[in-house]
């Protein structure tokens, strides 16, 4: 015991540096994730009919295919096919975005169609035209919606992304892999792992409940409205 | 495009990787569920002790990588003088997560059912066990139903990580051949089209069971 | 003790209950003889609910006694807890139908899995009670797709099925439009007619005048007067039930049953 926890000692700057490369990958997945899934959404509900398909196309396939394989698939296949040479980290970031972006998508409909028909009514009874009302009255209301739906994803995104060391990806998995496999202190350095990710899901669930309170609106309840 | 590695080379490989998947998905996926009842269902209505081993227990395995629990219970055990095969530590992992996930949905599905359906029961003289078989439990599972299914569909995907601690399902026969032949484009679409049709099919039959057991007006407000 | 043709079906003996600290009820006693329709009223918060829960131990009293039939009932005996319970109907203010079972299956389940009826049989009688509260037509409807009255009327017929001896009602009516009322009244007044021992708690000032066969005024946990509605509800006489049944009728306008 006291040797593996000298290991530890030793090593939990390490490691701790790769909770800012995770933490990094997931701000980055997640910003992108919600453009993707805000236009699928939009699209599904007020797209013309075949954009509304290919996106559930989009969703069908994103929500059906293990987060690994797509890893492989893009970072070894389809991104060198199409020519572009990325780093391992910025595939991380576009493969989980793209994937969470499926799931998002059916977070933000869902709030978009959860939403009284008279909104947009009252919107385009005011002149406004379909994409200025649902910029300006649908989304906002739709996200605000959004946010609890968009914590869980965010702790989801986050335990995935302890995938990106099959890349090489240098954050905590792959640390601590690296570690492990030189001082056979497995079992102490993945526990320490674990409340790493342990400590990172708990921040940002906190951090988007702030948010859910600053950005509430007085008296706005959604359920009883 | 050369027809015969498709057909002697990657379909074999594939199909022998999803019967191993398949192996991994059922045992873990029933098991996992039956679990999550139990877990679930003490966390609802147990002694209060057991509902906070039971909270900590969802609690520690929702909040950590699968891989992470994984590797504990494949490289990490060993530390204890504990050996798993692969394929054990794999059931042992995904059965522990995705009971935790199950219990939550269970847990939130007998919670939301009204006390007044207790009551009700009580006073035609229901036994405890009776009521909760016959008036808490069908109303908890159709609540908790969507939630389970999509944990399934989880579940069929995350299966994929078997192959991190070395037990060769589909997505390790895909990556071997891959490798070997430098093809990793067509390879693993292959293998996403092989995961597609599980899920597909597993959603399929989710939806018809939840049609099935669909009743007008059930579950709103 | 023998049962004469109208000797006390239940009786209740000092029931006391504490709840949050609070005494709720404090020593009350009273018997309902066979064929009875006797009605609890009082200001909202005064034990009534508290009382007809106490009645069937859905809210075991801290203290008294209870016989059905001249036999004590002792709740720790699991087996004959359910079994009383089982002859004694009760009727809940907000119906608590079963939400996952249509009307005719929430009237049979308690037949078939508490009384272990074959299900061919369970169907039928429970379609027979459905029909005697006049809903027959809506036995395959699921209780999100009734109204409040005629969710009520399940429930009454559920409880009607078990062929209770005795009838616990809680504010039957107080959680339906108006315009529905009349057509719950109207079932329990026929089974008042026909010879149903019943309890109810009520504000239905009409309905206790022309049905009751006595009232029992109860405040802060405590029955203070009681006795029939054509003594307790004379004009003139300046009893409690009199002020409170003007003030409830200045509120209130009743439907004719
Ligand atoms: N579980 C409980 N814990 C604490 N206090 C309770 C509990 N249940 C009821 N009470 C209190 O007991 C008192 C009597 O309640 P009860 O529901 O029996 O009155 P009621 O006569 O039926 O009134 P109403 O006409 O409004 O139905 C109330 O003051 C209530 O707040
Ligand atoms: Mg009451």
């Amino acid at each position: 015991m006291p040797e593996a926890f000298l290991v530890i000692k030793e090593s939990f700057p390490y490691l701790l540096e790769g909770a800012g490369v995770t933490a990094a990958a997931v701000v980055g997945a997640m910003f992108f994730g919600l453009i993707i899934g805000v236009v699928l959404a939009v699209l599904q509900v007020y797209g013309p009919r075949p954009l509304g398909r290919l996106a559930g196309l989009y969703i069908w396939f994103f929500r059906g295919v293990p987060v690994l394989v797509l890893l492989f698939l893009f970072y070894f296949g389809l991104f060198s096919l199409i020519g572009v040479n990325l780093s391992a980290f910025t595939s991380v970031i576009l493969v989980l975005g793209m994937t969470t972006g499926a799931y998002q998508s059916q977070i933000y409909r869902g709030a978009i169609e959860s939403l009284p028909y008279g909104q947009l009514k009252a919107a385009r009874a005011l002149g406004m035209s379909d994409w200025t009302a649902i910029k300006n009255i649908i989304l906002p209301q739709a996200l605000r919606l959004s946010i609890p739906g968009f914590s869980n994803e965010y702790s989801i995104i986050l335990k995935d992304s302890a995938l990106a060391f099959v890349l090489g990806t240098s954050e905590i998995m792959a640390r601590t892999h690296f570690v492990a496999s030189r001082t056979y202190q497995h079992l102490p350095l993945y526990v320490t792992a674990g409340i790493l990710y342990f400590i990172l899901t708990w921040l940002g669930v906190k951090a988007l409940r702030k948010l859910e309170d600053r950005v509430r609106i007085p008296g706005y309840s959604h359920h009883q409205g | 495009m050369d027809w015969s590695f498709y057909a002697q080379e990657l379909v074999p490989a594939l199909n022998q990787g999803l019967v191993k998947t398949i192996l991994l998905i059922i045992p873990s996926a029933s098991i996992g569920l039956l679990m999550g009842i139990v877990v679930g269902t003490l966390r609802a209505y147990g002694h209060p002790l057991l509902r906070k081993l039971g909270d900590g227990y969802a609690g520690l395995f929702r909040g950590t990588p699968l891989v992470v629990q994984l590797f504990v219970l494949y490289f990490g055990l060993p530390n204890l003088g504990i050996y798993l095969e692969p394929y054990t530590a794999a059931v042992v992992g995904f059965i522990l997560c995705t009971s935790a996930y199950q219990s939550e949905y269970i847990r939130g599905g007998l919670l939301s059912i009204r006390r007044g359906q207790l009551l009700a029961t009580q006073a035609l003289g229901f036994s405890r066990i009776q009521s909760m078989l016959w008036i808490i439990l069908p109303q908890a599972v159709r609540r908790a139903l969507p939630g389970c299914s999509n944990e399934i569909v989880y579940l069929i995907k995350y299966s994929s990580l078997a192959y991190i601690i070395t037990f060769i399902e589909l997505t390790g026969e895909g990556k071997i051949l891959a490798t070997k032949y430098f093809r990793f484009t067509e390879v693993f679409l292959a293998i996403g089209l092989y995961y597609l049709i599980m899920v597909t099919v597993a959603d399929f039959g989710l939806k018809k069971l939840e049609k099935r057991l669909y009743i007008p007006g059930f579950g709103k407000g | 003790m023998t049962i004469t043709e109208n000797g006390p079906v239940l009786r209740a003996e000092n029931i006391s209950k504490v709840l949050g600290g609070k005494q709720i009820l404090k020593g009350v006693s009273f018997t309902l003889k066979k064929g009875e329709l006797k009605v609890l009223i009082g200001p909202s918060g005064g034990g009534k609910s508290t009382l007809l829960q106490c009645i069937n131990f859905l809210i075991p009293p801290d203290e008294g006694q209870i016989y059905l039939d001249g036999e004590e009932i002792h709740i720790h005996r699991k087996r004959d807890l359910y079994a009383y319970r089982q002859k004694v109907g009760m009727i809940f203010q907000d119906f608590n139908l079963f939400d996952h079972l249509n009307a005719l299956e929430n009237v049979s389940i308690a037949l078939r899995k508490v009384k272990k009826i074959a299900r061919k049989e369970a169907l039928e009688r429970a379609m027979i009670e459905l029909e005697r509260v006049g809903i027959g037509d809506k036995a395959n409807l699921y209780p999100a797709q009734l109204s409040g009255g005629q969710k009520q009327r399940v429930s009454i017929a559920r409880a009607l099925a078990m062929d209770p001896e005795v009838m616990l009602l809680d504010e039957p009516t107080s959680a339906l439009d108006p315009e529905l009322i009349g057509e719950v009244l109207a079932v329990i007044r026929n089974l008042a007619q026909d010879g149903m021992t019943m309890i109810m708690a009520t504000h239905q000032i009409g309905f206790i005048r022309t049905l009751a066969d006595n009232i029992l005024f109860m405040q802060e946990g405590e029955i203070i007067e009681q006795g029939p509605p054509s003594e307790l509800l004379m004009a003139g006489n300046a009893t409690r039930v009199q002020q409170f049944c003007a003030k409830m009728n200045e509120l209130y306008e009743e439907p004719e049953i």
